[in-house]
């Protein structure tokens, strides 16, 4: 397990060093997208049309803040990964479409979003779920929101953060992924230790 | 004091309630988290309990939520026969959520299942949730609210067993539903059961289960020793925080029960996150409150 300080833009070669265990900080520019983003940004690229932010070599984060506009600025209260599961049907396709090097999240991804992990060089990493206020600190400024129309925890978030982190490699660039490990051995002692201990078929 | 005053300072409390909710863990799960730090040893789910209790820290010390999301407002209180402002009390919980959202705030999580609206205080059809139960003899109401969140609600079940499957097939059941949670409720997280003729009492139980401190053993020593197995059982499956791997999976394990119907066994699983958002008041006949289990706040309100 190595930990790592990492600048955006990522470079292919930035993300293909990870293992999954590694523990990285990032510091640069993440963009937030829930379900609701996800939708709209495949449905603009079907179109051939362009996201509000080029996203190539940086980072998407599943979430959804709470915010506050003092005079006309943006602040973020707080903010925290949203159960990454719910992406899994779109994160191929982004990966594959814009580019991106970096999903942070919680919970978990399945294997069509290892495979673009691998294809196209990028890592899903995640970020302990219920954090919040520690992690707004760590936000230093919103540089932009647009599709507030989708309401504000599902509006894209441009965010300058510092050392984001710390973030877990749950999927590298090789087709690892920590989950399915840690579920196999669970589901290993599960049966063979705890069941036969407890009497239970 | 007339009721005019006694309303407008319930009110003030309640939102006091929910704001020490959101902001503050209570002392047993904070106490709880800082035993699984020093226990485990991987180094991955080490820093990740770090970060979680610098995150307690952070929050308490700036009053702010604890986690983005604040969570369904759910009440539950006890209140005493001889309790003078009971009929005060349903319309004080609804206000105070609406005042709570725009103070803390809380992330307005309500979104009505037919229209999709989400009317941006928390309230709604039923909402706040408040559950009652009637104490004889009291003159006090203890109100407690929990700010339960979504992610943890991801497993949440009930079943109906067949009997023959007794409290070993209770175990089974439990163990599979914290296996299939895996990292999604963001352990390490609570887990609370109820047993009982029918889901819907045993779900009732369940829930209640999330009102008990973290490290209270049931009375009932039977209870109390299926506990602790299912405890020990919990966290040999070795998800850790956030699944990350190691040895605490749960902060703990609560179990309630009422009698079976002879022809039914039925269980429910309700599971909490590590942020495990709690508060409780009580409230006295003359309109005195003392918070119990965030003492620190009785002198805010005095």
């Amino acid at each position: 397990m190595a930990e790592y300080n990492l600048k955006t833009p990522l470079s292919e070669e930035d993300v293909r060093k990870l293992d999954i265990g590694d523990i990285v900080y990032v510091t640069g520019t993440v963009v937030t997208l829930r379900d609701a983003g996800h939708r709209r940004a495949l449905e603009l690229l079907a179109r051939g049309e362009k996201l509000p932010v080029d996203l190539k070599d940086l980072v998407l984060y599943h979430a959804g803040p709470v915010v506050k506009k003092v005079d006309d600025r943006w602040e973020v209260v707080v903010i925290g990964p949203t159960t990454s599961t719910r992406m899994e049907v779109y994160e191929y396709e982004m990966i594959e479409k814009t580019g991106l090097r970096m999903v942070i999240g919680k919970g978990g991804m399945g294997p069509r979003t290892a495979e673009a992990c691998k294809k196209y060089g990028a890592v899903y990493t995640i970020y302990p779920g219920g954090a919040a206020a520690l992690q707004a600190s760590q936000v230093k400024r919103v540089v932009g929101v647009h599709w507030l129309d989708l309401g504000i925890p599902d509006a894209m978030w441009i965010l300058e953060v510092e050392n984001l982190g710390p973030l877990t490699v749950v999927i590298d660039s090789k087709g690892r992924n920590l989950y399915d490990e840690i579920y196999r051995e669970a589901r290993k002692r599960i049966d063979t230790e705890i069941y036969p201990k407890l009497g239970i078929k | 004091m007339n009721v005019v005053d006694v309303e407008k300072k319930l009110l003030e409390a309640t939102v006091k309630l929910i704001e020490a909710a959101a902001v503050w863990l209570p002392e047993d799960v904070e106490k709880a988290l800082l035993r699984a730090y020093e226990v485990e040893d991987n180094p991955g789910t080490r820093s990740f309990l770090r970060a979680m209790l610098d995150n307690v820290r952070v929050a308490r010390e700036r009053r702010l939520p604890i986690c983005q999301d604040t969570g369904v407002v759910m009440f539950h209180v006890a209140v005493g026969d001889r309790f003078p402002f009971t009929g005060l009390l349903p319309s004080i919980l609804k206000r105070a959520t609406v005042e709570a959202t725009m103070r803390v705030p809380l992330r307005p999580n309500t979104i009505d299942v037919f229209t999709g609206r989400n009317p941006g205080d928390n309230t709604g059809r039923y909402m706040p949730w408040i559950d009652w139960d009637f104490i004889e003899g009291s003159d006090t109401a203890e109100v407690t609210v929990l700010l339960k969140g979504g992610g943890s609600e991801v497993i949440g079940r009930a079943k109906n067993l067949i009997p023959a499957e007794g409290l070993k097939g209770v175990m089974k059941y439990v163990i599979e539903a914290v296996y299939e949670a895996g990292p999604q409720p963001c352990p390490p997280i609570v887990v609370s059961v109820g047993i009982g003729p029918n889901v819907s009492t045993a779900m009732k139980l369940a829930y209640k289960g999330l009102l008990r401190p973290i490290g209270r053993r049931h009375e009932v020593p039977e209870v109390a020793k299926f506990e602790e197995e299912l405890l020990k059982a919990i966290n040999e499956i070795g998800f850790g925080a956030h699944g990350m791997g190691g040895k605490v999976t749960a902060l703990d394990v609560h179990v309630d029960y009422a009698p079976r119907h002879p022809a039914t066994l039925s269980v429910a699983v309700v599971i909490n996150c590590w942020a495990a958002r709690r508060a409780s008041m009580r409230i006295y006949p003359d309109g005195k409150i003392e918070y119990l289990t965030h003492p620190h706040m009785t002198k805010e309100v005095a």
